[in-house]
């Protein structure tokens, strides 16, 4: 059996989805820009679309979704256009944000700090979750920019959206999240929460790869990061991508027509999951259940090293990723698991298993199994829980590798 | 970047199958007891290198028979990802049937290269390369332990690299004779630096007592030093190649030679001459002056004089030597 549990890093496009994207390669192939009826004839079915995304976060006829190439995009548009024309054009200098965001997110304010704009990186707790006080304390008449993020990739933690959003407007802050991970995983209702913008990527949610939005409050001013023509009101220029659009309204749809039932179904089989691999001795969760995407578990296994159980589990046949360091190219810790700051051990031995409403109760029971026994084949060659002491003097006292 | 870094490598594919197959199934793993070695007559030396907490730990166990010194049995447990465990495991499989003191010889070199399917071809990819110097120093602190000595004294030279095991004295050599300047260079010509990493500068996958950075500041400082000492020295033993003398040297060489030979004429005239610059270029040596007093409306100043100092300066100091007043 072949079991895909990394549904938080991509997903797989539904089939319902690439059958509405057929029709705009070879039939219907005209640039929508074009006055003639090759240009005209795929209009439905970008109207449609669009109306697809709007109802999926309930955004506004008044607000902009805007179509990016992806979810990078949008974050990078965002934090520089704010830039641009709140610091460079404008009176402020400083921008907000969490210590656990995406690279998109945090390699753009390295190099806006480069560029001269103070960059505040806020903690989170130890469920990995930014509080909304420290939010409000780190805010100055300086602060161009709040950017935190909907839900984190790594925990599925969520972070006090609202009550963040009620701060940012009551102090006339633009406020940003990046919604990669809560956007077709938990509701998004955009008009009962306050954000100026939002960013979101298709491929999360069994669309296409290649292209993502930015959800702009009340079609706010915001200078483009792409110039060109003029797509999409002048505002993120690039010939349309009729069918990544097409596509990308319809999974939009799927994943949010039922949100309440797909959830729970969701959730019933992560909790299976969960629970079965939490009753292996010395094991730890990380976070609240209930206050977690329905499809996350970030699992720390003590005596398991993060990537030696990828091992095991993708010998199995199971998909699924770790914050250890060994398996980043770079053999960086992992700046999320360190935030959260339990335990440096977490930060070699987490792994984490994200599902989909694809993900069926046999492939559940079998990775509960698979599971099991990497645990145990790896803890048997643990030095972790090996009997015989060391002779004395041959003891560690501490990390002599010194890793961060 | 280039065509081939486009997609980037796949970490596991770059295992050879030696390390997949023992990963999969490790041959040594296992313990030893202090019961078991007793009753065969032999001394069970445990030892521990790592922690959990840094993400790599290795207990290495030696059964040595106390007469000769061999390791009769050898077992490892190991909290690590594949490479770590496959490491482990060939490191142990070396050791067995060594004495202790044969066994300290083992480096992190010997174990990647016994995980290779062919003798050409890497075992793992750079930056996992780093996992076997967990071997290698596991073995040391089981030596010290056995031999009742610090695990230090079994290296003779400091390892910079523990990677590619490039010492100190090594990288210091190769900067020198090859005058290297920037870090890339130096990891090109010695390997240093070019697997996990951490020696280039802080801040890498661990904390290092050397760094390729500093030891090629202090080295180029040291031969910039050297340079300058030779070129004092050779001066003071009245000689010296005024080519490649200091700039100082050059200007005070010049200052002597117009002491000793042109000033004193100047004077009698009531003028004087001082340095301004002294410019090396591609056609030679230029040495910009200025006439004080008498020296400045002299009509001689432009021809007579100055051909008078410009030989002078050739013939003591190098023939290279244009004078230019300004």
């Amino acid at each position: 059996m072949k079991v895909y549990l990394d549904n938080n890093a991509t997903t797989m496009c539904d089939p319902l989805v690439v059958k509405v994207m057929e029709p705009f390669y070879s039939e219907i192939y005209g640039n929508p820009n074009s006055l003639h009826k090759y240009g005209t004839a795929p209009h439905p079915a970008i109207t449609k679309a669009i109306d697809q995304v709007y109802t999926a976060i309930n955004a506004n006829d008044a607000d902009d979704v805007i179509f990016t190439s992806c979810a990078t995009e949008s974050n990078n548009w965002v934090l520089q256009s704010v830039w641009v024309d709140h610091i460079l054009n404008g009176d402020k200098n400083h921008i907000v944000t969490t210590e656990v965001e995406h690279p998109s997110i945090l390699s753009t304010c390295k190099f806006l700090e480069d560029q001269g704009v103070k960059v505040t990186y806020l903690p989170v707790n130890e469920q990995g979750v930014v509080e909304v006080h420290t939010v409000k304390s780190f805010i100055t008449d300086k602060t161009a920019l709040v950017s935190i993020m909907w839900a984190s990739n790594e925990t599925g933690m969520i972070n006090p959206i609202e009550e963040i959003g009620k701060i940012c407007k009551e102090k006339g802050i633009l406020f940003h999240s990046d919604a990669v991970q809560a956007v077709g995983k938990i509701p998004v209702d955009l008009q009962a929460i306050h954000v100026d913008f939002i960013s979101f990527s298709a491929h999360k949610f069994h669309g296409p790869k290649g292209i993502g939005a930015l959800y702009i409050k009340n079609s706010q001013a915001l200078s483009p990061l792409l110039h060109g023509g003029e797509h999409m009101g002048g505002r993120r220029s690039g010939t349309l991508n009729v069918p990544f659009i097409v596509g990308m309204g319809e999974a939009m749809e799927l994943a949010t027509k039922n949100i309440q039932a797909t959830m729970s179904k969701i959730r019933a089989k992560r909790d299976r999951l969960e629970d079965a691999i939490s009753e292996l001795h010395d094991t730890f969760v990380v976070g609240e259940r209930n206050n977690r995407t329905p499809n996350t578990i970030l699992i720390s296994i003590k005596g398991v090293e993060g990537e030696g159980m990828l091992w095991d589990l993708n010998n199995g046949q199971i998909g699924a990723s770790t914050g250890s360091a060994c398996a980043s190219a770079d053999l960086e810790a992992n700046t999320v698991m360190l935030a959260i700051g339990a335990d440096n051990e977490l930060a070699h031995t987490g792994i984490r298993l994200s599902l989909s409403r694809f993900t069926t109760d046999e492939e559940i029971e079998y990775t509960i199994n698979h599971f099991k026994e990497a645990v145990a084949r790896l803890r048997m060659i643990s030095s972790s829980f090996a009997k015989q002491a060391p002779t004395k003097g041959g003891e560690v006292q501490e990390c002599e590798l010194h890793h961060h | 970047m280039a065509k081939a870094d486009v997609l980037g490598e796949s970490l596991w594919d770059a295992y050879s199958n030696k390390v997949t197959t023992l990963m999969n199934n490790p041959q040594h793993q296992g313990e030893i007891f202090d019961a078991e070695a007793e009753a065969r007559g032999n001394k069970l030396i445990v030892a521990d290198f790592g922690a959990e907490s840094c993400g790599d730990a290795v207990r290495l166990y030696w059964e040595i028979d106390p007469k000769n010194d061999e390791i009769v049995n050898s077992k490892f447990k190991s909290f690590g990802c594949g490479t770590a465990i496959a490491s482990s495991d060939v490191m142990t499989e070396l050791c067995i049937g060594k004495t202790v003191q044969e066994a300290v010889k083992i480096t992190n070199i010997d174990v990647e290269l016994a995980l290779r399917d062919d003798p050409e071809t890497p075992a793992v990819p750079p930056q996992k390369m780093h996992c076997s110097v967990m071997a290698y120093d596991v073995i040391k602190k089981a030596a010290g332990l056995y031999m009742g000595v610090d695990a230090e004294s079994f290296e003779e030279e400091i390892i910079v690299c523990e990677c590619a095991r490039v010492s100190l004295g090594t990288l210091q050599e190769v900067i020198k004779l090859n005058d290297l300047k920037t870090c890339s260079e130096v990891t090109d010509y010695t390997k240093a630096g070019g697997f996990c990493k951490s020696c280039i500068k802080p801040g890498g996958h661990e904390a290092r007592e050397w760094y390729l950075e500093d030891i090629l500041t202090d080295t180029r400082k040291e031969m910039d030093t050297a340079t300058m000492k030779a070129a004092a020295d050779a001066m003071a033993a009245g000689g010296g190649n005024f080519e490649e003398m200091t700039l100082v040297q050059q200007i005070k060489a010049v200052d002597a030679v117009i002491d000793d030979s042109v000033r004193q004429f100047l004077i009698q005239d009531g003028g004087d001459v001082e340095i301004i610059d002294i410019k090396k270029n591609d056609r030679g040596i230029d040495i910009y002056i200025r006439y004080l007093g008498a020296c400045g409306s002299c009509d001689s100043s432009s021809t007579g004089t100055l051909y008078a100092i410009e030989s002078t300066l050739q013939e003591k100091l190098s023939d290279k030597i244009k004078v230019l007043p300004i």
